[in-house]
């Protein structure tokens, strides 16, 4: 086929549908008064992606005599979409305001029926309501979101938590095929990318301390350094940063879509608790996996700290291992461990409430996951804030 | 047997199908498939649930090629040529989806206008007046600036029904147009598409198996079996309820059970 410019294009694609079959060039249109009538002539061609489209303007109707009919004539009427027909509507509403009596039965039959589908009036939309700024309501209304926010996730972990002691009992709603599968999906299939980041972290430690502690000739404490710092705090944060970002995020996008699907509402119309059915078997395996996360990251992380150590430091491995263990004393583990816990509840109850209070669109689902991943990431270093001034208040 | 409708339409061919197989891998759904579809004409795709009238509709919009046959758009072979080719064949077609398939993150109005904006050069005051009388066709302009989640089952397809006229396209598809649609908006909607059919001239496609719409608005047809995997029957849907002796057929067109004899699933 010849290669065509768009206009021609255009053009063939509409010589198919022409009222008549001669081009008649851009579309006009004039008043004329005759006797006891006004004619309103209409030609040219009246097709949309051609551009440029006439107005017709408010004061058109100034001139016609009270009382005489405006007719069309339309046998210079080229070919024709929809745009003539907004033309003629805006005509029709102009006639209307002015009380001019329009003769539609002069037009072609088929542009009539259209012109007879559209409302006489439009509507005229409601304005968006003003938007002040108001910084008192404004703080307010967050402080009380906010506070409500927090009273639905407890209320939601109080209800799992039901769900839980039921499911022990035998009486429980929780199918075991989904903790399993959240199970698998919250903990092996996270071990490479925890596995990879922690070990990076601990390699870029031990990197950062050797620097330093090599002009003292204390090369050896960065086994201690490493082990500390990751068992204190790097493994849980991280650990859990990664998970809000995977696992979080996940839950938030797969209940929100079964939001959008009507899933949620069938659940609760079965009386199948979402709190048992949905959100315990995920905040359960968040709870369950990111402790042993948290541990096979210490591990990992410490073995990065190793690798450089013994590349870059002239440390024997046997040294190393030593003041490792010298280091870390047993506690440091369970506070990591009770750390990543609360991290893991944390971040599966926020991500399964976000999900649900999502709004019902594709692009709400995206929201949704968006959010649960910042309220995690931001939510876990707030936690870890605290859980920092709890050690120094006890003393660990 | 009896299952031809004599035609004495002179219209020209808009769209030629011929012997068209649609598979999903080695599933078959629909083997050798021919039909005409003429201007100005509203051809009714029927047949029992699951007999693949979707499928021949996708393939008919360009999201399913075909592995045998040829497609004809006027003088066009719409599989045939490249993606730019069948972009711009596919500029031609308005697709109504089954559930209106609005973009979700976009006003009613938005939804309308994003065509024009993308493939013409009009003025977007020009573009808003366009959209305003498209809504307005469809009895939506109140819901101009609100987003689809928002809005009813039929309200969505009527939405839907303004967006796929957003460029006047000369060939429309409807998929269930009327599926869920209570009888009075059921009854509106095959009167608008009548009625967009005498004003513009379109030719429309419909996917249905409302039988009361297909009898009410369609002049041709074509009925697909799940059983055979090919079209039984071509013939508008009245004169296949009247005349044709296909025991299939006859059933669908009359609501009757099939003999145990055939066992396809008949929605």
């Amino acid at each position: 086929m010849p290669p065509r410019n768009r206009v021609g294009e255009v053009a063939a694609l509409r010589l198919e549908r022409l009222v008549k079959t001669s081009v008649n060039g851009a579309p006009q249109w004039h008043l004329q008064p005759e006797a006891n009538r006004t004619l309103v002539t209409l030609s040219g061609d009246w097709i949309a992606q051609q551009g440029h489209l006439p107005d017709f303007p408010e004061s058109g109707f100034r001139d016609v005599p009270h009382g005489e009919p405006v007719e069309f004539s339309t046998d210079q009427l080229g070919k024709w979409d929809t745009s003539l027909i907004s033309f003629l509507w805006e005509l029709k509403r102009t006639a209307r305001e002015d009380n001019v009596q329009l003769r539609i039965d002069t037009l072609p039959e088929s542009a009539r029926k259209l012109l007879d589908l559209l409302p006489e009036i439009p509507p005229t939309p409601a304005p968006p309501p003003p938007h002040k700024f108001q910084p008192v309501t404004a703080v307010g209304q967050l402080t009380l979101d906010t506070l409500n926010e927090v009273g639905c996730v407890s209320e939601m972990g109080a209800a799992a938590a039901k769900g839980g002691f039921a499911a022990l009992v035998g009486r429980g709603m929780m199918r075991t095929v989904d903790l399993m599968s959240d199970l698998s999906a919250a903990g092996p299939a996270a071990l490479l990318i925890v596995g990879v980041v922690n070990f990076l972290v601990g390699a870029i430690l031990a990197f950062v301390g050797s620097v330093e502690l090599h002009k003292f000739a204390a090369d050896i404490y960065v086994a201690s350094l490493v082990a500390i710092a990751m068992v204190r705090e790097m493994s849980a944060v991280m650990t859990a940063i990664i998970m809000a970002g995977r696992t979080g995020g996940a839950y938030a996008a797969r209940i929100s879509t079964m939001q959008a699907n009507e899933e949620i509402d069938a659940l609760q119309v079965f009386g199948i608790p979402v709190s048992s059915y949905l959100i315990l078997p995920s905040v359960l395996a968040l709870a369950f996996t990111m402790p042993l996360l948290y541990l096979y990251g210490c591990l990992i992380g410490m073995l990065g700290g190793f690798f450089v150590s013994y590349i870059m430091l002239d440390v024997s491995p046997l040294g190393y291992f030593h003041e490792t263990l010298q280091a870390l004393p047993l506690d440091q583990f369970t506070f990591g461990f009770i750390k990543s816990f609360v991290f893991g509840t944390f971040i599966g109850l926020t991500s399964c409430r976000i999900g649900l209070k999502a709004g019902r669109s594709a692009a709400d689902v995206g929201i949704a996951a968006t959010k649960a991943v910042v309220v995690g990431i931001v939510g876990v270093i707030a936690l870890d804030a605290v859980f920092a001034v709890i050690a120094n208040v006890i003393g660990i | 047997m009896n299952n031809q409708m004599p035609s004495t339409d002179d219209r020209p061919v808009m769209i030629d199908v011929n012997d068209v197989t649609l598979a999903f891998g080695p599933r078959v759904i629909q083997h050798d498939v021919s039909f005409q579809v003429r201007r100005g004409s509203i051809f009714a795709v029927m047949g029992g649930s699951g007999c693949g009238k979707s499928t021949l509709l996708k393939s008919m919009i360009g999201l399913l090629r075909p592995t045998h046959g040829t497609y004809m758009v006027q003088k066009d072979n719409y599989w045939a040529g490249d993606d730019d080719s069948r972009v711009r064949i596919g500029r031609r077609f308005g697709v109504l989806f089954q559930s209106g398939a609005l973009w979700s993150s976009m006003t009613v109005g938005e939804n309308v206008a994003l065509p024009m904006q993308m493939f013409t050069k009009l003025e977007p005051h020009v573009i808003r007046q366009l959209v305003e009388l498209k809504l307005g066709l469809v009895g939506m302009l109140h819901a101009i600036d609100q987003y689809p989640s928002e809005l009813s089952g039929g309200m969505r397809k009527r939405a839907g029904l303004a967006r796929a006229m957003s460029l006047d396209p000369d060939i429309l598809f409807f998929d269930e147009p009327s599926a869920g649609l209570d009888p009075i908006t059921s009854a509106r909607l095959d009167e608008l598409i009548l009625n967009l059919r005498d004003g513009l001239g379109a030719t429309i496609i419909i996917v249905s198996h409302e039988l009361s719409s297909l009898f009410h608005i369609a002049d041709d047809g074509i009925f697909l079996d799940a059983e055979q995997k090919t079209a039984i029957a071509h013939g508008s849907p009245t004169w296949l309820r009247d005349h044709c002796t296909d025991p299939t057929v006859h059933a669908f067109m009359h609501r009757e059970q099939l003999d145990s004899s055939s066992s396809h699933g008949n929605g």
